[in-house]
């Protein structure tokens, strides 16, 4: 079994509550693959491709089966470039297919920005919006059992400095589902950031296609002394320090950006105005990241609203050791934010 | 060939050939403002391949384009009106003479990033075979784009999927100053296409006749499903690298090897065996250049006196309608 299984199977099984009413419960995993399944029955300019995603794992079941029922030209296994086959997808979506590309870690997203960034998101622009570039390209990052400095890197927030890509880091079952029909109808290139420990995390997932607006946060919990900004996997580490922050009297506001970029900057911008305070937790390290960005844009446009400063809980600025005790050390949890949570109340 | 498609393939070259000249003449005045890297020398390989292309056919190209937009049917007038970063130019102003497009006639966008639109014509190639349609993709590159990896994983790509795409390497033998043999061990980039799985072919890219052959029969393997081929075509850049500069003698090219290709100009020898075959008169070519040189001046009249794009369009087109 990978080891990715191993460490992911041994996480708690978290529902996340009120993101759709219903009674039918998938993983996040079980999610994406129906996104896919039924983006590839709707729409025939629809193909998946990456390192072994018709293989028997289908990328940790995401894509499993898939091949087998639309065939070896929708679902398709690559040679290792991942350069090559960003500009590929691209050139496929210029000539007006729809491609997903997959990178199963983040960490390989890496040898393709010279595709991803010089060509896929300069191309609309480059050309006055004459030639298009529909794609998505779907990554997913992990953390733990020791997979150590190039297999669990979360580099979304270095990508948030690329003009023309979109960003999106869905954190729930129903988001996943919801943001990757968007990602796939959306005709702009669109990086869908996956975390691992994510992907056994249930929720409510209505059965038909539906799209989620990307560019549009949401409050996954209402509070009054803090706003706490939760990125990805971060969200479901928010969560729970917001229910134990409860305990001790403190009511945090949790909420979920979905896109990283466009930022929805009015749903940061009215929860700081009510409380105040802000936290904002993101899974890359935390130097040049997602939450500098977005203490940035508070800084810029709210600095009055400010009571208190803002706090970043992200990875140390530096490359992610193997040790269990040092992973453990590296990476921030629900235990961390309680703690930051509290030195800034008092 | 026929007569028609033999005079065709010679006013392609000329057209070329006075259009490039023409820019050359006027960049001193500084209204074009925006690199330029010429063709001149260079022209019977986008004549002689895209002779062969249909409108629909798609073509990919590189920062040294002019020739091959000129030769797949790109709108002059919008070309040279973006050269001057007119908003009437191709890509209203915003890409410049590196980055034309010209969606009409199969041009997608050409890449200033050295072998960068290498991937991106296997993709259309790839497009092609999976909605099972007979386009075939061009992709035009120099020698300096062998260097890259996107050469090497997009020809191993195309020819494990039997994409319908040609590889066209105009080896002029510098990336930038930069010699072919300071670069690769070999002189023989046709060689790697054996191991790619695909034909390749050395030939002389200064003889239209020889590069409209060997372009025909790829672009017919790649209708027929047969899959890719790579064509390196010898040929020689006139100007320097870019802008309108004479670098002969300043220190990297030998005015000797500069000599023996001007001797080797594609358009001379081609006029010559023209009009030994009786296709070419004077009169005609007389005719041909005036009717160029009209489409030129209208060319150039129409972008100097186009608007340029106003400050409020600079967000326009970060992402797609």
């Amino acid at each position: 079994m990978p080891w990715t299984t191993v460490q992911v199977e041994k996480l708690d099984n978290f529902f996340i509550k009120g993101d759709s009413t219903g009674d039918r419960v998938l993983t996040y995993r079980e999610a994406l693959h129906e996104a896919f399944d039924q983006s590839l029955a709707r729409d025939p300019k629809v193909f998946i491709m990456g390192e072994g995603v018709d293989d028997v794992a289908g990328v940790f079941g995401t894509t499993k089966g898939l091949k087998e029922k639309y065939g070896e030209n929708r679902v398709f296994d690559t040679p290792i470039s991942e350069n090559s086959l960003t500009g590929i997808a691209a050139g496929a979506a210029m000539a007006g297919l729809r491609p997903i590309f997959i990178h199963a870690r983040m960490d390989f997203l890496l040898l393709s920005l010279d595709q991803l960034v010089n060509h896929a998101s300069k191309w609309c622009y480059m050309f006055g919006g004459k030639v298009k570039v529909p794609m998505v390209v779907r990554t997913i990052s992990a953390r733990g059992w020791g997979s150590g400095a190039q297999h669990s890197q979360c580099i979304q927030g270095m990508l948030m400095n690329v003009p023309g890509l979109k960003i999106v880091a869905p954190a729930t079952p129903y988001d996943a589902k919801g943001l990757m029909v968007s990602s796939i109808i959306d005709n702009s290139p669109v990086l869908f950031v996956e975390h691992r420990w994510l992907h056994k995390t249930t929720g409510h997932v209505p059965e038909e296609l539906y799209s989620i607006p990307i560019g549009k946060g949401v409050i996954r919990r209402k509070g009054e002394d803090i706003t706490i900004v939760a990125v990805s996997y971060m969200l479901v580490e928010a969560l729970k320090a917001a229910e134990k922050l409860q305990e001790s009297g403190i009511s945090a506001e949790v909420v979920d950006p979905r896109t990283l970029k466009p930022l929805d900057e009015e749903i940061l911008l009215e929860s700081v105005a009510k409380t105040g305070r802000l936290l904002i937790t993101d899974t890359g390290c935390k130097t040049g990241g997602t939450a500098s960005e977005i203490s940035a844009l508070v800084c810029e446009k709210a600095f009055h609203l400010l009571k208190k400063p803002i706090v970043r809980v992200c990875c140390p600025d530096a490359p992610t050791p193997a040790s269990d005790v040092l992973e453990k050390a590296y990476y921030p949890d629900s235990e961390t934010i309680c703690r930051e949570v509290k030195n800034l109340l008092k | 060939m026929e007569k028609s498609k033999l005079i065709e393939m010679y006013r392609t070259m000329r057209l070329i050939r006075l259009i490039e000249q023409r820019i050359n003449d006027e960049y001193k005045y500084d209204e074009i403002k925006t690199p330029i890297h010429l063709s001149i020398g260079q022209e019977a390989v986008a004549a002689g391949v895209c002779i062969h292309l249909r409108k629909d056919d798609y073509i990919f190209g590189t920062h040294r384009s002019h020739s091959q937009y000129i030769a797949k049917g790109g709108d002059i007038k919008k070309m040279i009106a973006e050269l001057y970063l007119r908003k009437t130019g191709c890509a209203y102003g915003r890409g410049g003479s590196m980055h034309l497009v010209d969606p009409d006639v199969g041009i997608l966008g050409s890449s200033a990033i050295v072998g960068g639109s290498i991937p991106l014509g296997t993709g259309t190639a790839l497009a092609s075979k999976l909605l099972n349609n007979d386009r075939v993709t061009v992709v035009f590159f120099g020698d300096g784009a062998v260097d890259e990896g996107t050469f090497h994983e997009s020809l191993n790509f195309a020819a494990l999927k039997k994409l319908p795409v040609v590889y066209v390497c105009e080896n002029n033998f510098y990336a930038i100053n930069s010699h072919q043999l300071a670069r690769q061990v070999g002189d023989n980039i046709y060689k790697w296409a054996q191991n790619y799985g695909m034909p390749g072919y050395q030939i002389d890219g200064n003889d239209v006749l020889e590069v409209s052959d060997y372009a025909e029969k790829a672009i017919s393997r790649c209708r027929n499903g047969e899959g890719p081929t790579l064509i390196e075509c010898l040929t020689y850049r006139w100007k320097g690298h870019i802008g309108t500069v004479d670098d002969v003698g300043e220190g990297y090219r030998p005015k000797e090897e500069y000599d023996y290709w001007i001797s080797k100009c594609p358009i001379k020898r081609f006029t010559e065996y023209l009009k030994n075959m009786g296709v070419l008169t004077d009169e005609l070519i007389k005719n041909i250049d005036q009717e160029i040189y009209d489409l030129i001046e209208e060319a150039f009249c129409f972008a100097q006196n186009s608007p340029k794009p106003s400050p409020d369009e600079l967000l326009n087109f970060v992402y797609a309608d």
